[in-house]
């Protein structure tokens, strides 16, 4: 009889418990981690913000220097508007973007290059963005806008979208695209209805991560949108935004303001999670049971 | 109706590497017939061939003439006509995963534009009928996703989208050897019932399953169709050595 390449004496079966449970323990540890620092701020944040938050906050503008009380109702909407101007330029293009790199262009030598641009503009310091955006669009126009916040948060949206869209799609196995050409489908009609429906849950989440991280950006609204204290729903003119609220807020010398800014940086993290578990909720709704 | 197929000087490269080499078939209409020979002989490509999905690899090319209904799929069709009269069932079955059976079965008509609920229904319910799955999804069309089902109903269902779009030709790459054996023999029997409305040409490894579903057989070793007669004739009394080797299980 041969012998088994696997011991199976008292000490090795103990000595795999201990690897084993260490292992666990290892994994959970590290769970813990990434968690903590996101339930810190969400509770830190409940701490400060909380008590601050009332009907006011969401209903009023800002109150000038010395007066009590106040909101951030045009700063709130405000960020909604820039945010819808940047997914409506910035979701579209990224995943145009992703389809060209992952069906069209693959190993071509404009492939590389828009893949390698959007690499490099992943990296690119959104401040930096702000500033090209500043002398694309508000020195010619010799003023500060709405519209050129949206386009600066649009752009600093693509890269991560692009380069999501691509690797989801990447994921669609050949067998998928191979069923639907032999279907007599054109390749056009295979990539749009196939491929890339096949990989939707996978570049909405892209388009969440470029949404949330884009919707807490303060630096190239600084000289885009560049805030206002009044309401102002015009694309054309300077508009406020929480992010830049906060940044006012929190730099001033006046506590009432502090704690308005601690109120606002609540507002926005919560409205960030629930504009990225309402998209979820929305597009889960169609998944069949038992799809993968 | 099922149409014949002629294939004249077929020869297929993947890059430098000649696959095929000069093949010359004629496989008559509502017939099945069969291919087989041991892996890499190229009967996959030759299939792929037919319905130019050989050339979805850009490597890829192809020279020689086929015919099927006396049109030339490579000068009178568009690559995408070709394969809207030509049905591919693949090796693993291949079903859309975020679709509902319904619509893995409407996807071929419907893509292209076809949008009349209730022929696209009626279609549907033809379609899984005749590949024998409708008794046991008719009450999930719409809820279940096709990546739900058992692997030989998946495989059921892939060719029930095929024949959705009506085609003339089925082609079958291995379509059972992923499949357990009652799964098997629910395609064999599906084979048999399918040819009295289309031309089925089907690869495989098993050549029971050629012996029992096709008419003719083809056998191909190296690249090259070394032999093709009846099935009857092939099994007991081929004409080439090489054949008489491979069906007694003497290589391959």
């Amino acid at each position: 009889m041969a012998t088994s390449v696997y011991k199976t004496s008292a000490y090795n079966r103990i000595s795999r418990q201990v690897w084993d449970h260490s292992a666990t323990a290892l994994a959970m540890l590290s769970t813990l981690l990434v968690v903590t620092p996101l339930v810190a701020i969400f509770v830190y944040l409940i701490y400060k913000g909380a008590s601050s938050l009332n009907l006011a906050f969401f209903t009023q503008i800002p109150k000038p220097v010395g007066e009590s009380g106040g909101g951030m109702a045009n700063a709130i909407f405000g960020s909604a508007l820039l945010l819808a101007i940047g997914s409506l330029l910035g979701v579209p293009i990224g995943i145009s973007g992703g389809i060209f790199l992952a069906e069209f262009g693959r190993g071509g030598r404009l492939a590389n290059a828009v893949r390698f641009t959007a690499d490099v503009l992943n990296g690119v310091p959104s401040i930096v963005m702000g500033i090209a955006v500043y002398s694309l669009i508000v020195l010619p126009q010799k003023h500060f806008s709405a519209f050129s916040g949206g386009v600066a948060l649009g752009i600093m949206m693509v890269p991560t979208i692009t380069r999501t869209t691509e690797e989801m799609l990447l994921m669609v196995p050949h067998s998928i695209r191979e069923a639907a050409l032999g279907l007599g489908l054109p390749n056009w009609r295979s990539v749009l209805s196939i491929t890339l429906r096949t990989a939707s849950p996978g570049v909405i989440t892209g388009c969440m991560l470029a949404f949330a991280r884009v919707a807490g950006e303060t630096a190239p609204l600084l000289f885009t949108a560049f805030g206002n204290q009044f309401w102002s729903a015009n694309l054309d003119q300077p508009i406020a935004a929480l992010p830049l609220q906060i940044f006012v807020y929190a730099i001033s010398p006046y506590d009432e303001w502090h704690r308005l800014a601690w109120a606002g940086a609540l507002v926005l993290i919560v409205l960030i999670v629930v504009s990225v578990a309402l998209v979820r909720f929305v597009t889960s709704r169609g998944v069949l049971k038992g799809a993968s | 109706m099922g149409a014949g197929i002629q294939v004249t000087g077929l020869n297929a490269w993947y890059g430098t590497n000649h696959t095929l080499h000069d093949v010359n078939l004629n496989m008559p209409a509502n017939n099945a017939t069969a291919l087989i020979g041991p892996s890499g002989c190229g009967k996959s490509t030759f299939v792929r061939c037919l319905n130019r999905m050989h050339e979805t690899n850009p490597i890829a090319k192809v020279t020689g003439k086929v015919l099927i209904a006396d049109m030339d799929i490579y000068s009178d069709l568009s690559a995408v006509e070709v394969r809207r009269r030509v049905g591919m069932v693949f090796q693993r079955p291949n079903p859309f995963p975020t679709m509902s059976i319904y619509d893995n079965v409407a996807s071929g008509l419907r893509l292209n534009g076809f949008n009349n609920r209730r022929v696209l229904d009626e279609v549907v319910e033809r379609s899984l009928v005749n590949a024998a799955l409708f008794d046991e999804v008719k009450d999930d069309l719409k809820k279940k996703s096709g990546a739900s089902l058992s692997g030989g109903q998946q495989q059921r269902l892939c060719i029930a989208r095929a024949l959705a779009v009506d085609p003339e030709v089925l082609l079958m790459d291995e379509p059972a050897s992923a499949l357990d054996p009652v799964s098997t023999a629910k395609i064999e029997d599906l084979i048999f019932q399918l040819k009295s409305q289309y031309t089925i040409v089907i690869v495989t490894h098993n050549m029971q399953q050629a012996a029992r579903v096709a008419e003719n057989t083809g056998f191909f070793l190296s690249g090259k169709m070394i032999e093709f007669d009846a099935t009857h004739k092939i099994f007991t009394n081929p004409s080439d050595k090489r054949t008489e080797d491979y069906i007694t299980g003497r290589f391959g």
